[in-house]
């Protein structure tokens, strides 16, 4: 029964579990965009981390006063420059990744521990119980977010954690209708089939057969959507609804920088420099690793 | 054993249309037959393996397998019924589950049913692959880096695990390479001499596999039965002329037709089936019979016939087609 083809193959057992991730690293590694993204959100992360400890100026990120040094231009000592209190700039942007990390995490966090198990249960299930949850998701996904995220930071008064749960309420119907529309297609896998007549239960067959395969969707989706929740984010800052100056958030600053525009550039500028790159970090890597874990959506 | 009693599968439809899959099939597979299961696409035959382990749900009619009954069975009749029947998928690519390891795959029926664990389970699991002829370096790969004869030897191992009674094969090697096939095939010839209680329903539209693995085949068209009998009887002496008809269809398999016996005069098919949705009145085959007769065949449904020993035949003249 055995063929020499079977028998030539090498007798590695060990570094087998490894070989798919080497795979995946060498094609995502091989992307120059993907790679560049990767390096932003690198980069970001180590702001998040490090940035408050090597600030120049820390306290300037709580609201301290120095009208001597307002509105400097970007120099030696001040990289991007002050702001109308003399604030150092470049400690205020350092101060921001951390709250924005912050943000990013729980509105994507929050939108997967509701958005996931909604769809599984409406993929799995069926009746009136799907029905129910993809109509509702449906009504979500038919008002603009950032319109409702606005109404609902309106009602709740403005501040940095309601708008974070704005956003959350607003962000988990995408992963519904994502897990859900997966979740339909894997129950009906051959292999689904396959263990239910090895005797597999409906918690064996989610969690061991299509929950892991819907894996690299979702992840896929996260990491687009850490740069859309810091971008609402933001957004919600600069309207004034999100965190209040002198909070260090990238988006208020932004809106405080708007009245000093074009003569005192740098106030806006830089702000929203961070906002592009970590943005434009988070998409790409997402674009990259749709193209290692997902390669039939390209 | 396997039993199926008056078994009929409908699946309604969204516009309140009936897909009669199965209706009204009769099959008893008694201890360690293999019986082959042919007709085109369509016509249930693959609904009827799944329906055979409780996969699909049944309308009406009864299904025993391993003495078990299957229909309207509860969730833990269901489940002592998984270590009696088992069934292997034409598609060998799609019925192993991508992010598991072969090994994986096939110690989950042992992890459900068996209270094998650690050392003994994966031991068991390398003596069900190496039977297989997949040798130890297959048990931590993936099912993407095996190939398609590889997988379904790995589904075939995963089946065995459980020393079913009743096992159901839908199109085995219809998704593979013809010379992998000829080795699944004989390997499947192996496992009937290995294990002679073991029942099978062996599914498939190619009538020289059926010829070469089974004792009894069955012919279905658009969810009956038409004909069922021994294979040789069948295939030497159809008697309904669909089976005429699938015969012609097949390329002989003999270098030499004319060696094995009288070559009965064969009818060409012409025309699609028709849909399970509207089956005809009557004879479901008198739309592309071509011995059908008006007032008769498109009236009155055929009753089974006995047309030889363990021979029967659903149709109005089956036994005048005898001399042909």
């Amino acid at each position: 029964m055995s063929d020499a083809a079977l028998s030539a193959a090498p007798a590695a057992r060990r570094p087998m579990r490894f070989r798919e991730t080497r795979r995946m690293a060498a094609t995502y590694s091989r992307s120059i965009s993907a790679m560049l993204g990767l390096a932003l959100v690198v980069l970001f992360l180590a702001t998040a981390a490090f940035g408050p400890m090597v600030a120049p100026f820390p306290e300037d990120a709580v609201g301290a006063v120095n009208f001597e040094a307002k509105l400097l231009p970007p120099s030696a000592e001040h990289p991007f420059g002050t702001d109308q209190v003399g604030n150092d700039i470049f400690s205020r942007v350092l101060f921001g990744a951390r709250t924005t990390l912050q943000i990013g995490l729980t509105v994507t966090g929050i939108a997967i521990l509701i958005g996931v198990p909604l769809g599984l249960i409406a993929g799995m299930t069926g009746g009136w119980v799907a029905e129910t949850i993809m109509r509702v998701t449906d009504i979500f996904l038919s008002i603009p977010g950032l319109i409702l995220a606005i109404a609902i930071v309106g009602a709740l008064g403005p501040g940095i954690l309601n708008a974070m749960v704005a956003l959350s309420l607003v962000w988990w119907p995408g992963y519904v209708r994502l897990v859900q529309a997966k979740t339909l297609s894997l129950r009906n896998e051959v292999y689904v089939d396959a263990a239910r007549a090895l005797g597999a239960g409906p918690f064996r067959i989610l969690f061991v057969h299509v929950l892991p395969n819907c894996l690299s969707p979702i992840v896929v989706k996260a990491s687009m959507d850490m740069g859309m929740a810091i971008l609402g984010a933001a957004s919600l800052g600069f309207l004034g609804l999100g965190a209040q100056p002198p909070f260090p958030e990238w988006g208020a600053m932004i809106a405080q920088g708007r009245s000093y525009l074009p003569d005192w550039w740098w106030c806006a500028f830089f702000p929203g420099l961070a906002i592009y790159l970590t943005v434009l970090g988070f998409n790409l890597m997402g674009d990259g690793l749709r193209d290692v874990l997902d390669p039939r959506q390209r | 054993m396997l039993e199926l009693d008056d078994l009929r599968i409908h699946f309604p439809l969204a516009s309140g249309e009936v897909v009669k899959a199965v209706d009204g099939v009769t099959l008893k597979l008694a201890a360690g037959e293999t019986v082959g299961l042919v007709g085109e696409s369509g016509s249930g035959k693959s609904t009827i393996g799944k329906a055979a382990l409780g996969l699909i749900p049944a309308t009406s009619g009864a299904i025993r397998a391993g003495g078990e009954d299957v229909v309207g069975a509860s969730a833990a009749t269901l489940r002592r019924l998984r270590s009696r029947a088992q069934i292997i998928f034409q598609d060998p690519h799609a019925s192993l589950n991508p992010r598991m390891t072969i090994s994986r795959s096939v110690a989950e029926g042992l992890i459900l049913n068996t209270p094998l664990r650690g050392r003994a389970l994966r031991e068991r699991v390398a003596e069900l692959l190496a039977r297989v002829g997949l040798p130890e370096q297959f048990l931590n790969r993936f099912p993407h880096e095996l190939s398609g004869g590889q997988k379904q030897r790995a589904c075939i191992a995963r089946a065995l695990a459980l020393d079913p009674e009743v096992l159901v094969l839908d199109e085995p090697t219809s998704a593979l390479d013809v010379s992998v096939q000829a080795q699944i095939l004989t390997f499947l010839k192996e496992l009937q001499a290995a294990r002679p209680s073991m029942t099978s329903l062996f599914i498939s539209h190619n009538l020289a596999v059926v010829r070469f693995l089974c004792q009894r085949v069955a012919v279905m068209y658009l969810g009956r039965i038409v004909e069922e009998g021994p294979v040789a009887e069948v295939f030497e002496n159809p008697r309904h002329p669909y089976t005429r008809a699938l015969l012609a269809a097949a390329p002989a398999p003999e270098a030499n037709p004319r060696a094995k016996g009288p070559r009965v005069d064969y009818v060409e098919l012409t025309g699609d089936i028709p849909s399970p949705v509207n089956t005809p009145p009557g004879c479901a085959f008198h739309t592309r019979c071509p011995v059908a007769r008006k007032g008769i065949c498109d009236v009155d449904r055929p009753a089974d016939l006995d047309v030889g020993p363990r021979h029967r035949a659903a149709c109005h003249f089956a036994r005048d087609l005898e001399a042909a």
